[in-house]
């Protein structure tokens, strides 16, 4: 492979780089723009060094191969676009429920629909969360540079081998088609799946530990015989209907989640400290958000950016808390308002939105124009 | 000799997930039994398979064997079973799937695993309706028998799974039926053996939803209707089309010999690596 140190990158790219070096060596996809690129990336680098590269015939079947394949050891990705992400969501809460480690990139589009295949959006804010049935946690992250792209694709598959869980990069067209020149950082934490501690006759892959400690997944092959299903299961996988259990393997799912939120949200604040208003922004909005927030600074007005890196779980607490300092939240995306939504559920107080949904970057002097447009 | 009873007994899990869920006189448990006896015959151990499955009646032997087993989603087994092939391609993945399952939701994945050539054994058990969810017509109900949303009879054609498969190239197809029980365990220990897309259509019995609607008798019947319609394939071939009717092929219909996809897919990581010298 090419060194890829300080060079000029593409967002994509720099995802499927991250990947690699994450240590995914399996990925299904089926083409859908604007994420192509990873897929036609991986296709000529992932043979070089053992891994596989399929193109399947559909976004379903995926969804199924990169299941199938995390069943049998090997850290797999998808990457697919608003429709192909639509398909996926039956299987993705497959993963969930059996909770399968893998990575799914959805580089968003316009919607709905075919929507605007080449054209940046943030439509899928609440697809991701709440796209696939039933409850289920999930975890979603949300790169506004071509590095964090490379940077958060790692951290998505550490989280999706520590949590046993699906984790979606969720980019928008922009970020996925930006080139940037970056600087790939010389060392990464990589977290890899766990030996089982027990003999296979002890084994059960869904026990509920104490403390809440999450059992390790151990390939299909390797000696240890277990049942995968889709059905609510008891600790031992085996479908059930036992009141009792039915809650266990549900409460669990949304628990290993939850009581790890210090551990999976990530956020970004800046110059929050002093401000009166306060933009939410993730993903290349917030990257205007950010100018805005000098040009605002410029003109002697307190405001200050906070980006939720994390975009699910979402980070209430983090807004609650600056909700006691501000006296507004300005909301700009690249949709009708699905984390203004968000935002409102989390801070009884004002909030106002920026929509664009017309497949344009929303620019620092429309969110000026909403701050300057709304007294305090 | 091996006493069926103790080669059975073997591969269950009757601890934990008996009693099982069909219903009595259905075929698939004839057709588990053949599984069980053919793979035994591999000597294949059982950390070496998978056994992957789909939804619906025969989805649930997943549940029953003592493998590494995996109920999917409705019809996406087989895409499922890629994954783990390619990820793994020292273990034997078996895929069982009712017809609704393999040729209608999973009809895609089917094809597409023909053309791909990919080492799996898909195992189709074929009762000719949609047992599980009560009795609607699938894609091989026959042309005007009736199902709980075909009331008046099917107007659809249905599929001739093995034709299908065939043309959508598959190294290996074969059909038994319930009454050939022994045939079917020769033909699923064949299938298992070979390298390549394999398919066997096993025709089984539905007495509950698809034969009492259509009057077809005890499941005894059935069966009894199997014997007496099947030919072997040799024979098969020399009635005129004309005088077909009722009657199908058993026993093995394509068996070639062709470079399968992880046989391709090594060629490619080769030519990759040429790539970077």
């Amino acid at each position: 492979m090419k060194k890829y140190k300080d060079i000029v990158l593409h967002g994509n790219e720099a995802c499927a780089l991250g990947a690699l070096a994450a240590g995914m060596r399996f990925f299904a996809g089926y083409p859908i723009t604007p994420s192509t690129e990873i897929a036609e990336f991986l296709s000529v680098e992932l043979p070089k060094i053992g891994g596989t590269f399929i193109q399947m015939e559909d976004e379903i079947s995926s969804m199924g191969a990169i299941i199938g394949a995390s069943l049998a050891g090997v850290k797999s990705m998808t990457a697919t676009s608003g429709p192909g992400f639509s398909l996926m969501q039956e299987n993705l809460g497959f993963a969930s429920m059996a909770e399968i480690p893998c990575v799914l990139v959805n580089v968003m589009r316009g919607g709905p629909s075919t929507g605007m295949p080449t054209r940046p959006s943030q439509g899928d804010v609440m697809q991701s969360r709440w796209g696939t049935h039933g409850p289920h946690p999930i975890i979603v992250l949300s790169p506004q540079s071509v590095l964090e792209c490379y940077t958060l694709t790692i951290h998505a598959f550490n989280l999706a081998e520590k949590y046993r869980s699906p984790v979606i990069m969720l980019m928008d067209g922009l970020v996925g088609h930006m080139w940037e020149n970056v600087q790939l950082p010389e060392k990464i934490e990589v977290i890899d799946r766990p030996e089982p501690s027990v003999p296979p006759d002890w084994y059960n892959p869904y026990d509920d530990l104490p403390g809440g400690e999450i059992v390790p997944l151990v390939p299909f092959g390797d000696g240890y015989r277990y049942h995968v299903t889709g059905m609510v299961h008891d600790k031992s996988g085996f479908p059930t209907l036992v009141h009792e259990e039915v809650e266990q393997c549900l409460d669990k799912l949304i628990y290993k989640i939850k009581n790890n939120l210090h551990d999976i949200i990530r956020i970004e604040e800046y110059m929050l400290e002093d401000a009166d208003i306060c933009i939410v922004a993730h993903g290349s909005v917030a990257r205007s958000a950010r100018e805005a927030v000098n040009i605002a600074r410029s003109e002697g007005l307190k405001v200050g950016l906070l980006r939720p890196i994390t975009l699910w779980p979402f980070p209430r607490f983090h807004l609650e808390n600056i909700s006691k300092r501000v006296k507004l939240f300005v909301v700009p995306e690249m949709n009708y308002g699905q984390v203004y939504g968000e935002v409102l559920k989390s801070c009884p107080k004002r909030a106002v939105r920026v929509t664009r949904v017309d497949g344009e970057l929303i620019t620092p002097a429309q969110i000026m124009e909403k701050i300057e447009g709304t007294a305090l | 000799m091996i006493h069926t009873s103790e080669t059975m007994y073997k591969y269950l899990r009757p601890d934990k997930t008996f009693p099982h869920v069909w219903c009595p006189g259905c075929g698939i448990g004839i057709v588990m039994g053949a599984l069980v006896r053919a793979i035994e015959r591999t000597g294949f151990t059982k950390d070496e398979i998978v056994l992957v499955s789909g939804i619906g009646c025969s989805g649930r032997m997943s549940t029953y064997l003592d493998f590494n087993t995996l109920h999917t989603t409705h019809g996406r087994a087989l895409s499922f079973a890629t994954g783990i092939k390619l990820a793994n391609p020292k273990l034997n993945i078996i895929v069982v799937m009712g017809d609704g399952d393999a040729t209608a939701i999973g009809g895609n994945h089917l094809i597409h695993s023909c053309r791909r050539n990919i080492d799996l054994t898909a195992l189709i058990v074929n009762n000719n309706i949609y047992g599980m969810t009560g009795g609607q017509y699938s894609p091989t109900t026959p042309m005007e028998h009736k199902a709980s949303t075909a009331q008046y009879g099917s107007i659809e054609k249905p599929f001739d799974i093995c034709k299908l498969v065939e043309a959508c190239g598959a190294s290996f197809v074969a059909r038994s039926t319930t009454y050939h029980a022994k045939m079917l365990d020769a033909l699923l220990y064949r299938a298992i053996d070979k390298k390549g897309f394999s398919v066997v259509e096993a025709m089984s019995q539905c007495p509950v939803q698809y034969g009492r609607r259509n009057k077809k008798g005890s499941p005894v019947d059935m069966m009894m209707w199997f014997k007496n319609n099947s030919i072997s394939n040799p024979a098969f071939k020399k009635i005129p089309s004309g005088e077909v009717g009722e009657q199908f092929p058993v026993g093995i219909l394509v068996d070639l010999d062709e470079p399968d996809y992880l046989e391709r897919y090594r060629q490619i990581v080769k030519k990759a690596g040429d790539d970077r010298l």
